[in-house]
């Protein structure tokens, strides 16, 4: 069976926001994103502009699963963090439990700034995510509790 | 995992294209890929080697609609299928919500598909899922073939349970949309259980 859907409420989702935000600012960073380990975006803040954020998102749990898996290989539980510097744009990725905070930056900040504050925020973003999936998943609670079977044939005509 | 985001008005949820090497995972994606308006989909990102073989994955995000005022975008990815890439196909299992099984119908191909399947269950399990309780569809690809098994053989070899089997041509993109169809209307039927 399925994993239990995860459901993130609007409140929660601002909350997360807030302290992206507050991360980019402080990072000096273009973007900040919030994805989870299977690849889903959660948050984005910053100046996306042309970036597939969809893509980067699935990506970056791609890359997450294939240097952890490297790490077992080799006796480590796992890399908490990843980094790939480029010529302009940079990106920094840290293990959060579930989530990858991942930030792009570019000359206006360092990958030592960004490592700093991004662990400085690690411990909010745990937290905040340890009630998400802790929180009883109420069939009430999904909008497709009442789902017909037109609905489902609708999406496909 | 589904994940509903009540703030952005959206749910995801990840189907896996699973099978043996060039049984038409990615002509499967391409086919959609080729076949939607741009506005519903995102990229073809194709992680391969220089002979186009699947190196980790392809993914693309697609938009079916709206429901209940909630947009549905399933992630559809598939899996490396030579068989020294196992590392990845499990690493990609992870947080599935449903599973194409697409069958080379070709007679010399039966024991890759045999192989292909055990491989998995096998790797489903270490994820700690079930493909009996997990939206499933068989998908007997390259019917269009000279020297293909009878579908009755097929399914007699490949049926799991009872999940919906499809006939296709991925090239032509023949069932590549009715198969997306049901594994996607199984995903959101688990979603009005709960």
């Amino acid at each position: 069976m399925a994993d239990t859907p995860i459901l993130l409420r609007e409140n929660q989702y601002h909350q997360i926001k807030a302290v992206l935000a507050r991360l980019r600012m402080d990072s000096s960073a273009r973007v900040v994103f919030l994805v989870d380990k299977d690849g889903q975006e959660i948050a984005v803040q910053g100046e996306v502009g042309n970036i597939d954020t969809t893509s980067l998102a699935s990506l970056a749990a791609g890359n997450v699963a294939a240097t952890g898996g490297m790490a077992q290989l080799i006796g480590e539980k796992e890399f908490p963090t990843l980094s790939h510097e480029g010529e302009r744009e940079s990106i920094h990725i840290s293990v959060i439990g579930r989530l990858l905070l991942v930030v792009v930056f570019d000359e206006r900040s360092t990958l030592g700034l960004v490592k700093l504050r991004s662990r400085q925020v690690s411990q909010t973003l745990s937290t905040m995510m340890d009630e998400i999936t802790k929180a009883e998943f109420d069939e009430s609670d999904s909008p497709f509790a009442e789902i017909t079977d037109e609905d489902i044939d609708s999406l496909f005509q | 995992m589904t994940f509903i985001n009540y703030a952005s008005r959206e749910i995801n949820c990840k189907i896996v294209y699973y099978g043996p090497g060039l049984c038409g995972k990615t002509t499967n994606l391409q086919h959609i890929f080729e076949a939607t308006a741009p506005q519903a989909r995102g990229k073809l990102i194709s992680l391969a080697t220089e002979t186009d073989r699947t190196l980790f994955f392809d993914f693309m995000p697609l938009e079916l609609g709206t429901v209940r005022g909630f947009k549905t975008r399933f992630h559809l990815y598939t899996v490396p299928g030579q068989v020294f890439y196992d590392a990845s196909r499990k690493l990609i299992l992870k947080g599935v919500d449903g599973v194409v099984f697409v069958a080379d119908s070709q007679e010399e191909r039966m024991d890759a598909n045999v192989e292909s399947l055990y491989n998995l269950e096998e790797n489903l399990r270490a994820q700690g899922y079930d493909l009996m309780k997990l939206p499933y569809v068989l998908q007997l690809n390259k019917r269009d073939l000279p020297n293909i098994v009878p579908v009755g053989d097929l399914t007699a070899e490949l049926l799991r349970k009872e999940e919906p089997v499809v006939e296709a041509v991925a090239a032509t993109g023949a069932g590549v949309f009715d198969t997306l169809k049901a594994v996607a209307k199984q995903v959101l039927t688990e979603l009005r259980k709960g």
